[in-house]
């Protein structure tokens, strides 16, 4: 219910206070007050603000609270929790006890949305592991609880409540500060951030089938992040490019999954339940990012997503352009999966003879070694080509690699279907 | 904010190096530290003597052992430190990457603990 407003509290706050820790305490009693009282006083017409002021008061009480039942010489050796004392790196030192309008200059000139900024380059700071990145993001900036993240990454609770604790105390620690990069750290820091909600995404939309609904939830939470993204730098063409390619996915996202819960390849999908105005949104967005440019790997990725979301089957989706799109991406971002996937473009477009020939190249590199997307490709090219021998002996390979289980009962039936001809 | 950068080497990189790239490497040192001399960062530092000098001392139950050699023996092994005083992390990696081993092994950015008052 307040996931929506996680960002601009807590950036707030973190202005404020400079500490995440207070931050996310006093934003927790802050919604605790709220169901108490917007159902008896009506929600209030701004509840960001509000939650804002009582986060802040809450915040002080704390403060007060800590600080009243710390020993004197504790205080004194400065081992205190670090409540109160912003991280070193700002230079400016600030009494968080200090007067509602001493306070006040210090908030002015410094829009909402800098500090939500500022709180989403904190949180996906690259001295903290990915993996930690994406917890403290969802955390912070998406506002999950930590019982909802544990559950959509499949570990125990309390394994990611450690980890949250242990970057929030690294943060204080080590001095990461709350700040907006400049210059050329920017362009490297907005990547970082990008490539989080990316996982984000991406853990969501693998999580099919048998798998919990909170996983799939992880996709609406990714798309969510990237329009808040979209409106704290809408002038970045990447940022507009990553919206555009989760938009592009997820309007699919209802297609790729049967009733039975098995995945439904993008050939045999009902292009009748992709949702078209999700679509449209997509397209209008990689249009508008390719205009503003440079071109990066989102934006040629949303552009192929828009390619097959716009055609109307697949032999009718336009093949030669999506073959060239991904040999940019490959000039762009190379990587072994890229390579897969216009070889596969390339079977569409010029037969899968074609097609197979470069996948026997990328397996002959060994770049793809033990991942089963390579076999499960040339199965589908060996079938199309009537080498029914080795189709199968590809299918058996994929088989043994595939990790998850929509996939394996894709490739299982695709395997059987073809034995029964 | 203080920070000590632990600066670790593999000492096969530095045997790869000619007289005068080495040169230049040390050149490269000796400007390094005047910019964080300059810009007021630069608290103390010095290079360490090779792995093969130290020493390390043990007191159990009282009584002291020494035994020759590193804590850790690694093919890195630290060649040297700064203590800094600046901004925060992101300044501190910053300047940590101007330090020239930060291209062959690398080096550790470790926060001071900090005992002192709040001001």
């Amino acid at each position: 219910m307040f996931r929506a407003e996680s960002a601009r509290v807590l950036g707030a706050l973190m202005r404020r206070f400079g500490n995440l820790d207070l931050a996310e305490d006093a934003f927790q009693d802050a919604c605790v007050a709220a169901v108490e009282t917007w159902p008896r006083d009506g929600t209030p017409i701004n509840p960001g603000a509000w939650l804002t002021t009582v986060a802040g008061n809450r915040a002080l009480d704390r403060i007060r609270r800590e600080s009243a039942r710390l020993p004197k010489e504790v205080e004194a050796s400065g081992l205190r929790a670090g409540w109160g004392r912003r991280p070193a790196s700002a230079l400016e030192t600030i009494d968080p006890l200090a007067s509602a309008d001493e306070r006040e200059g210090l908030d002015s000139g410094a829009p909402l949305a800098d500090d939500q900024l500022r709180l989403v380059f904190l949180c996906c700071h690259p001295a903290l592991a990915p993996q930690v990145q994406v917890a403290l993001t969802l955390r912070t900036v998406g506002g999950l609880t930590t019982t909802e993240i544990a559950r959509a990454y499949l570990v125990p609770e309390s394994t990611m409540a450690q980890r949250l604790v242990r970057a929030r105390r690294k943060i204080v620690l080590a001095g990461i500060p709350f700040r907006l990069p400049e210059g050329d750290e920017l362009a490297e820091r907005t990547a970082a951030v990008l490539s989080v909600v990316y996982l984000i995404f991406n853990e969501g939309y693998a999580a099919s089938g048998t798998d919990t609904v909170v996983r799939r939830d992880l996709c609406v939470e990714a798309v969510r992040l990237s329009s808040l993204l979209e409106q704290l730098l809408p002038d970045v063409a990447e940022v507009l490019g990553l919206r555009a390619l989760l938009l592009l996915h997820d309007a699919r996202r209802a297609a790729r999954v049967d009733s039975a819960g098995r995945l439904v390849p993008l050939d045999e999908q009902d292009r009748a339940q992709w949702g078209s105005a999700q679509i449209a949104r997509g397209v209008a967005l990689v249009e508008r990012a390719l205009r503003l440019g440079p071109v990066g790997p989102y934006q040629v990725q949303a552009s192929i997503a828009a390619l097959h979301a716009e055609a109307e089957s697949s032999a009718t989706t336009d093949w030669a352009q999506i073959v060239e799109l991904y040999g940019l991406l490959a000039h762009l971002a190379p990587g072994p999966l890229v390579t897969l996937n216009r070889a596969v473009a390339v079977a569409m477009w010029d037969g899968p003879a074609a097609g197979l020939s470069l996948l026997d190249e990328l397996s002959a590199s060994g770049e793809l070694a033990g991942h089963h997307r390579l076999p499960s490709a040339r199965a589908q090219l060996l079938e199309q080509l009537g080498r029914t021998g080795d189709a199968v002996a590809a299918y058996d390979e994929a088989l043994a690699l595939v990790d998850n289980a929509p996939e394996r009962d894709y490739l299982t039936t695709r395997r059987a279907r073809l034995l029964s001809r | 904010m203080r920070y000590l950068l632990l600066i670790h080497t593999n000492p096969e990189n530095w045997a790869t190096l000619s007289e005068a790239e080495a040169g230049a490497m040390y050149g490269e040192y000796t400007a390094f530290t005047q910019r964080i001399v300059d810009s007021g960062e630069f608290v103390s530092g010095d290079p360490l003597q090779g792995p093969d000098t130290a020493t390390v001392v043990r007191v159990r139950d009282g009584a002291r052992s020494t035994t020759d050699g590193p804590y850790v023996e690694t093919k890195e092994h630290l060649a040297g430190y700064y203590v800094i005083d600046c901004a925060g992390l992101d300044r501190a990696l910053a300047i940590a990457a101007e330090i020239p081993d930060a291209r062959f092994a690398g080096v550790e950015v470790r926060p001071l603990a900090d005992m002192t008052m709040p001001s």
